[in-house]
């Protein structure tokens, strides 16, 4: 009788609702909603009060519940109003739903150019003029965005976009119920796409597992095989051990078998990925000083602080920028080469041409040099670490399979590492800048004598040098904590990498950096993160001592 | 004549104001702040010290203790470590100060004790710590592992269902103490070694890539798993980045921090953050007539964006219960107010009661809060009522039979319940 009793509110609820008024219902439409409306409430317990419950007193009542006891209204605003809650539960998950103290009506905030928008989730109705003072927040814990993500889901699996789909029946592949069954069976029949209809047999194939019929589990296994979620995995970890029917644990132990030799391959490749992002990491530290210590044979130990600065060049653009930062790196860049290879010119000029040929001093002038640059920064700008955006093309990862995905900001950034090397490359064979510099560096009085300004090109080198520390700072930015302590991380690394591939060869940079990287983290999983690096450096003191000159000596009359 | 008569005047009331200062020196109440004011804990501890300074203003507006005013005596152990030994001689040799508020890190706190047990001076200190340690001479009014890491393993054990366990943690003395006492623990509870996973990494860690990837597969075997992180400092935000990069969100795998708080959070990009967990014995969150009068006489002494946090609440804690005791005592002689503290009961800033037991530990309550996106944290689990501090863990093998009970008869740090004998400290 209450059963019946509540159906007929929710019928009536949905009529009565703004939303269902301005369109008619088509029941042909999409299965999902129709499944959502016609189902009885979930929770029509849990409401004692005899009034017929409706969207708009659930969403009155979300504002007044303790988040502990928002649960249910959630599941009944699910059941109640179907699809056209999903820009609700969106906005909910992303923290985005506020409600109007005054009138109680719930909104999703957007901000638009600078501006707080609101707007309605019931009327659909931009509110006029509101400020964040009289709005307050619908607060979400996990339990709730977990909910919200399978709600979500669950309204996604008739969206018009396939990749939606996928990630919709994805999500869905943990909480397997018989009604998630039910409503993913009858969308396999209408399923176009070749991915959502694997996935979706997938869902149904996890489900039959747990049948009582040994024949359909059978199925269940041998469609299983092909899948590399880790929920197909696990299913079938469990059958191999504990199946009755020992065909069925057989397929599973070899299907198990097939998997877990493919997920050693992608985890070979996923190491290997690590290993040339931590490599790309080193050569963009690396690379100025390669220049700077290799070319010219200055001991630079400012060179850290070059790459703080462009660092704090990134968090300056952001600063003048807030609305823009999709396109701040871009700004960033040539901005922080600028601004760290004039912080050269001046410490080359001002320091270092007077210390020429002395290399003790001028190891000690230029880290007297960083001090005071890190002072700097603690002064002007807190000695706190300073936040930098990332943009959002740069967050989130590639996905490959289910457990191969490449983590886009590495991507870039390895990308970015290279392009980099490629451009000093071309500027030190093509340009007669770089024939200049390559002539004093091998040879400083016979160039004087062909009338080379050994002077400039020595200013212009090390600022070459610096500003490429400082395109490292923008790179390095959005991978680690932007503070005054920055550069000393990477000094260490940089003349490491430098050293180890040999002084004044770019190409053994390049060849140090990568594999230094690879095997620091081929080393990682076995030896754990300190062990590794301190093994790393064993390694290098090792060779040092059996090859001084590095990987890749200079030869021939350049070679002192 | 009248010039004459004026400057006898001023003349007197120099005189007078000279006496009335001098009389003031020697009748002061001296308290030292040992916090570290540059290097690396700094952003932390300089906090502290102001806390101590708001503390000391507010308790002189009251009168003062005794009868006389309070003075703050401020040093910088300059984030040094044996540095806080020599200063901690300073101010209890040339400064003569009666109470010390200070430390932060672990091996500060190692560094000071000698020096306060061989002087016997008293010291106040206010950040959770692994424990394993009862001196005679301080007082811990920060949480012992008791107090929060235990705690937050039981709500994500019965609450979230959690299986398995990640226990990551930076390469010092606190989080390998703690991850080793849960480990203890959650090998009592009878989870499989195979569960649980630890993990070390260095101060300033950067590079989380092939950790998280681990952290997902370890995760990704069909059982429930959560990360237990004492990561400290600013390592915790490539962490949690790298975390969101590899999809890795809250619901999926939450990370319960012990070193992450409404500090830490300040002024920090929290989207990667929203949904972690964070146990602590207070948050700035907690409506209470108490707490709001706090934040608004903090933000008053500061500014309007400062926040407040955990120590802060240990430092007002432990301010409030050395002033009773004082006053109890009716003197600030070490031994009389080290006596006088035990049982002192003083409001804490979540609505309950603070009460200093025999072993020189809090009792407090435990809250667990989800980060928010404006760096706050909500409440989502709390400790029915206040959980006594246990200065040794009973999950160790090497501390299980010890206790400390600084009241007659036992007097004693680190008394072995089994051979009734005192070993060390008395």
């Amino acid at each position: 009788m209450r059963r019946l009793f509540a159906t007929l509110c929710c019928y009536v609820a949905a009529s009565l609702t703004s939303v269902y008024a301005n369109e008619p219902i088509e029941v042909d439409a999409d299965p999902a909603t129709v499944a959502a409306v016609s189902s009885p409430p979930l929770s029509a317990t849990t409401v004692e009060t005899e009034e017929p419950v409706s969207v708009a007193g659930l969403l009155t009542n979300l504002t007044e519940v303790k988040l502990s006891k928002a649960l249910p209204v959630l599941k009944q605003l699910e059941t109640l109003g179907g699809l056209d809650m999903l820009p609700m539960f969106k906005g909910m998950l992303e923290g985005d739903l506020y409600f109007v103290k005054a009138s109680k009506e719930v909104v999703i905030i957007s901000t638009v150019d600078g501006e707080l928008t609101a707007q309605g989730v019931l009327s659909k109705k931009q509110l006029a003029d509101v400020s964040k003072s009289q709005l307050k927040k619908i607060r979400v814990n996990n339990k709730l965005r977990g909910f919200l993500k399978q709600a979500i889901a669950r309204l996604h699996i008739s969206h018009p976009d396939a990749d939606k789909r996928l990630a919709a029946v994805q999500a869905l592949l943990t909480h397997l119920s018989d009604d998630t069954i039910a409503t993913l069976t009858a969308a396999r029949v209408n399923e176009a796409d070749e991915d959502v209809q694997a996935m979706i047999d997938l869902a149904l194939a996890l489900y039959q597992a747990d049948s009582k019929d040994s024949a359909e589990r059978l199925i269940a296994v041998n469609i299983m095989a092909d899948s590399l979620e880790s929920d197909a995995r696990n299913k079938l970890v469990k059958l191999a051990e504990n199946d009755t029917d020992t065909q069925v644990k057989v397929a599973a132990a070899k299907a198990l078998k097939q998997i877990n030799e493919k997920i050693e391959f992608y985890g070979f490749i996923d190491q290997l990925f690590f290993g040339l992002s931590l490599g790309s990491v080193l050569l963009l530290a690396a690379i100025g000083l390669a220049i700077t210590f290799g070319v010219m044979g200055v001991i630079n130990m400012a060179h850290g602080e070059m790459i703080m600065l462009g660092a704090y060049t990134t968090y300056v653009v952001q600063l003048m920028m807030p609305n823009a930062i999709e396109y701040s790196l871009w700004v960033a860049i040539p901005l922080a080469f600028v601004v760290s290879g004039c912080v050269g010119i001046l410490i080359e000029r001002g320091v270092i041409r007077h210390l020429h040929g002395r290399p003790l001093e001028t190891l000690l002038a230029t880290f007297g040099i960083s001090l005071i640059l890190q002072q700097l920064v603690r002064t002007v700008f807190s000695p706190l670490n300073r936040q930098v955006a990332s943009p959002e093309w740069m967050s989130g990862s590639l996905e490959i399979n289910p457990i191969l995905s490449l983590t886009l900001n590495r991507l870039y950034i390895l990308a970015f590492a290279l392009l980099v090397f490629g451009l000093l490359l071309i500027i030190l064979r093509k340009t007669s800048l770089g024939l200049n510099v390559r002539a004093v560096s091998q040879n400083r009085d016979m160039a004087k004598a062909m009338g080379i300004r050994t002077d400039w090109v020595d200013a212009m080198t090390f600022g070459l040098g610096s500003g490429i520390a400082g395109i490292a700072g923008v790179a390095l930015s959005q991978l680690t904590n932007v503070g005054p302590n920055l550069g000393q991380a990477y000094i260490i690394d940089s003349f490491m990498v430098v050293v180890f591939g040999g002084v004044g060869n770019l190409w053994g940079t390049l060849v140090a950096a990568f594999s230094l990287g690879i095997a620091n983290k081929f080393l990682e999983p076995v030896t754990g993160a300190v062990l590794a690096s301190i093994f790393v450096l064993i390694f290098i003191i090792l060779f040092i001592q059996k090859r001084p000159k590095g990987l890749f000596p200079q030869k021939g009359r350049a070679a002192e | 004549m009248k010039l004459k008569s004026i400057a006898a005047g001023v003349a007197l009331s120099l005189g007078a104001s000279v006496i009335s200062i001098s009389a003031i020196a020697a009748e002061t109440i001296k308290v030292g702040v040992l916090h570290s004011l540059s290097g690396t804990m700094a952003i932390s501890e300089t906090t502290l010290k102001d806390t101590v300074l708001m503390m000391v203003e507010e308790q002189n507006k009251k009168g003062g203790l005794l009868g006389k005013q309070l003075e703050a005596v401020v040093v910088d152990p300059a984030s040094n470590w044996p540095l806080f030994a020599e200063k901690t001689r300073e101010l209890l040799t040339k400064e003569e100060v009666d109470v010390i508020f200070g430390c932060w890190t672990s091996v500060s706190r190692k560094s000071a004790l000698p020096v306060l047990e061989e002087l016997n001076g008293l010291m106040f200190y206010p950040v959770q710590y692994e424990g394993e340690e009862s001196s005679k001479n301080v007082f811990y009014t920060g949480a012992a592992p008791n107090q929060q890491a235990i705690p937050a393993v039981d709500y994500l054990a019965n609450d979230l269902g959690v299986e398995r366990w990640v226990l990551a943690g930076t390469d010092y003395v606190y989080p390998r103490t703690t991850n080793k006492i849960l480990e203890a623990y959650l090998k009592a509870k009878g989870v499989a070694a195979e569960d649980i996973m630890i993990n070390y990494t260095p101060f300033g860690h950067s590079d989380w890539q092939s950790i998280v990837s681990d952290i997902k597969k370890f995760g990704g075997e069909g059982k429930k798993t959560a990360v237990v992180s004492t990561i400290n400092g600013d390592a915790n935000v490539p962490f949690y980045k790298e975390l969101g990069n590899q999809g890795i969100s809250s619901e999926d795998i939450p990370v319960v921090a012990f070193s992450v708080g409404e500090e830490e959070l300040s002024g920090l990009d929290t989207t990667p953050l929203v949904g972690h967990l964070a146990a602590w014995n207070y948050f700035q969150s907690v409506e209470n007539d108490a707490n709001a009068a706090f934040i608004k006489q903090w933000k008053a002494f500061t500014s309007e964006e400062r926040v407040t946090n955990d120590p802060m609440e240990a430092t007002y804690i432990g301010f409030n219960m050395w002033a009773n005791a004082v006053t109890k005592a009716g003197t600030t002689d070490v031994d009389a107010v080290e006596q006088a503290m035990i049982g002192q009961e003083t409001p804490n800033l979540t609505g309950g009661m603070a009460v200093m037991n025999k072993n020189h530990h809090l009792s407090k309550p435990v809250l667990i809060g989800e980060i928010q996106d404006d760096g706050q944290l909500e409440v989502v689990w709390e400790t029915d009522g206040v959980v006594a501090g246990d200065a040794w863990s009973d999950f160790l093998p090497g501390s299980k039979d010890l206790i400390s009970d600084w009241t007659s008869p036992i007097k004693c740090g680190n008394y072995n319940t089994v051979t009734k004998e005192c070993s060390g400290s008395k």
